[in-house]
């Protein structure tokens, strides 16, 4: 027999998932709360015990985790300008699992230093410039970085002339260097920035972290959650060279201070008359809405999608949300006791607002430009109009009474028709939470890790923007 | 192809403008010329060009406009660029950049007072913005 136990260090619970490697199966899961504060081993332990209740004592052939325990990875980036390099570089971060807990453009000032001095980061990317272009900006940069009198791992990853420079201002720094996140004007290369920013995580982070305790348990992998959430959701639209995969997909991750939404599809434009605008968006594309979460980020929801919004979306008067919503106020941890209590129409409505922004950011935009020539589009960011299914993780979802009517709030629609959001799609549900460890598990087992994750995956339904035109 | 000068040049055509036939002579020309040369396309916003500048740290901005409302498009460029810290960089415009047929010695004057270092006329050659550009960038 060949078993694997991968381990998910979350912030709120440590959960742990037993696969038989031969029948390829899940055997059994189990979660305990993270102790990240003192050993974050002692959760762990509580989890594995649980999980030998169900699987009773086997030998794992390996053992491998992610984690966004403690804050996860937090990350700083720097560019020049906001649309170019500093986007370039906060893309890089935040497919490679990152939280931005800052992103400076152009030169850091003195109040910017402060900051960084106050609450450092655990790896600060430093871009800015095309190759050959701008030098100044990192240059300079580089030189007031020196002067802090923190010390953290910093990648180099801008104007290819401006390196050396740099790479001598910060001496006593851990510095890597890597190929530049713009090297063209628009042209986006930020693979070689996430795997640094993956080997960064697990040689520097970890200890930080107080994961290295774990070390003598797991085998060798480690990698920042949403980052094996990705490339789940990566291997799933791809496939393998002996197994085939779904397509072009979207996931949506509605968490209690977070939204994030993935994208693993190409987004070129769908009609003629289309120019196309802005940077180059990476085909696997995460982005982290921080402003948007069911219980840490409520006011966040509100004040995007407005209070009649909530209202008429939950059924409840304007008095009873603001209710509920000073009640999560206090009380994080608050849930619906009932399917149809006031708490799960009030939940109901928060998740679907929450899909509904954080898709409409991810998503690109068209926009109308009148010509000599008549009328043509500008779009900026992707088309996914055509994407045909899309994933749901996370409790708000899993848990939702009606999780179709809350899926249908990451559709087009006519009230925003230049929001390029999929016109119709399967919805599919990660019911038992197993993307992330299918993620850890991929980076050894492809094939095994994507046929689990075919089978787990179960769809409520299908839904459609009504207008399959 | 002559060698390169290792001067950098931003160029595109400015505003709602999808003629996209003449820019990509023009960076050809500009790279037989021996330019480094970024090519913003069609449909380019005053933004755009100062962005790509600053990133490449361009010598040269280089505006074409077909459609005749290059004037509306151009209008406040050395502004913004003035407050991106692009103050004093080479600024040229070319093309139909005014409506209807206006005598070019007061289109000129207009462009030049808008900030604009050079201003040429329809039908210009490729070969003489390439004479001006060298001479200004002090090519050679």
């Amino acid at each position: 027999m060949r078993y694997a136990l991968l381990i998910d260090f979350g912030s709120t619970f440590t959960k742990v998932t037993a696969v038989d490697l031969i029948s390829e199966e899940i055997i059994g899961t189990a979660s305990a709360f993270t102790t990240a504060d003192s050993d974050i081993g002692t959760g762990l332990n509580v989890a594995l015990d649980r999980l030998r209740r169900v699987t009773g004592d086997i030998a794992f052939d390996f053992k491998s985790a992610c984690s966004s325990a403690a804050g996860g990875l937090r990350m700083m980036v720097s560019g020049l300008v906001p649309e170019l390099t500093a986007e370039a570089a906060r893309l890089a971060a935040l497919g490679a699992g990152a939280r931005i807990t800052r992103l400076f453009t152009h030169e850091l000032t003195r109040r910017d230093l402060k900051d960084i001095e106050a609450d450092p980061p655990d790896i600060f990317l430093m871009t800015g410039g095309t190759d050959g272009g701008n030098r100044a900006c990192m240059e300079k940069n580089a030189g007031k970085l020196r002067s802090l009198s923190v010390r953290f791992p910093i990648i180099l990853a801008g104007n290819r002339q401006a390196i050396d420079a740099c790479e001598d201002a910060l001496e006593d720094f851990p510095v890597t260097v890597c190929p530049n996140v713009m090297p063209s004007f628009g042209v986006l290369n930020i693979e070689p920035v996430q795997r640094e920013i993956r080997d960064l995580f697990l040689k520097h982070i970890v200890n930080a972290r107080g994961l290295s305790k774990t070390k003598e348990i797991l085998s060798d992998i480690l990698m920042p959650t949403p980052s094996a959430i990705l490339s789940a959701m990566k291997l799933l639209a791809d496939g393998t060279e002996t197994e085939p995969g779904i397509g072009e997909l979207m996931g949506i991750d509605v968490g209690g201070a977070t939204t994030d939404v993935y994208t693993v599809a190409r987004g070129e434009p769908i009609d003629m008359n289309v120019i196309c605008k802005g940077l180059d968006e990476p085909y696997a594309k995460r982005t982290v809405e921080g402003d948007i979460g069911m219980r840490y980020s409520v006011a966040g929801i509100v004040s995007e999608v407005g209070q009649p919004w909530i209202s008429e979306c939950s059924g409840l008067t304007s008095d009873d949300c603001a209710a509920l919503m000073s009640e999560l106020l206090y009380d994080k941890s608050k849930v619906p006791l009932t399917n149809d209590d006031a708490m799960a129409r009030f939940d109901h409505a928060l998740a679907s607002g929450a899909v509904e922004i954080a898709t409409r950011r991810h998503a690109g935009v068209l926009e109308e430009a009148f010509t000599t020539s008549g009328l043509v589009y500008v779009q900026t960011g992707k088309d996914l109009r055509s994407v045909r299914q899309i994933i749901f993780t996370g409790g708000s979802f899993i848990h939702a009474q009606n999780p179709l009517d809350i899926a249908r709030h990451a559709l087009y629609t006519e009230r925003y028709p230049m929001s390029l959001r999929p016109k119709k799609a399967t919805v599919l549900k990660d019911d038992r939470y197993i993307l992330s460890a299918m993620g850890v598990l991929a980076e050894r087992e492809k094939d095994i890790a994507l046929r689990i994750i075919k089978r787990e995956l179960v769809s409520p339904g299908d839904i459609s923007s009504g207008d399959d035109s | 192809m002559e060698q390169g000068n290792g001067k950098k040049l931003v160029i595109g055509v400015i505003g709602a403008d999808v003629h996209a036939v003449g820019i990509r002579i023009l960076e050809y020309a500009f790279r037989e010329a021996g330019f480094d040369v970024t090519n913003l396309g069609v449909m380019v916003s005053q933004e755009e060009f100062i962005g790509a500048a600053l990133e490449t740290a361009a010598d040269a901005i280089v505006i074409s406009s077909l459609y005749g409302h290059g004037e509306l498009d151009c209008r406040g460029m050395r502004d913004k660029m003035d407050e991106a810290g692009l103050d004093g960089l080479l600024l040229y415009v070319g093309g139909n950049i005014v409506v209807g047929k206006q005598d070019f010695v007061d289109v000129e004057k207009r462009f030049h007072e808008m900030g604009f270092d050079r201003v040429f006329p329809p039908g210009t050659p490729p070969e003489e913005t390439i004479f001006y550009l060298k001479k200004d960038l002090e090519v050679e």
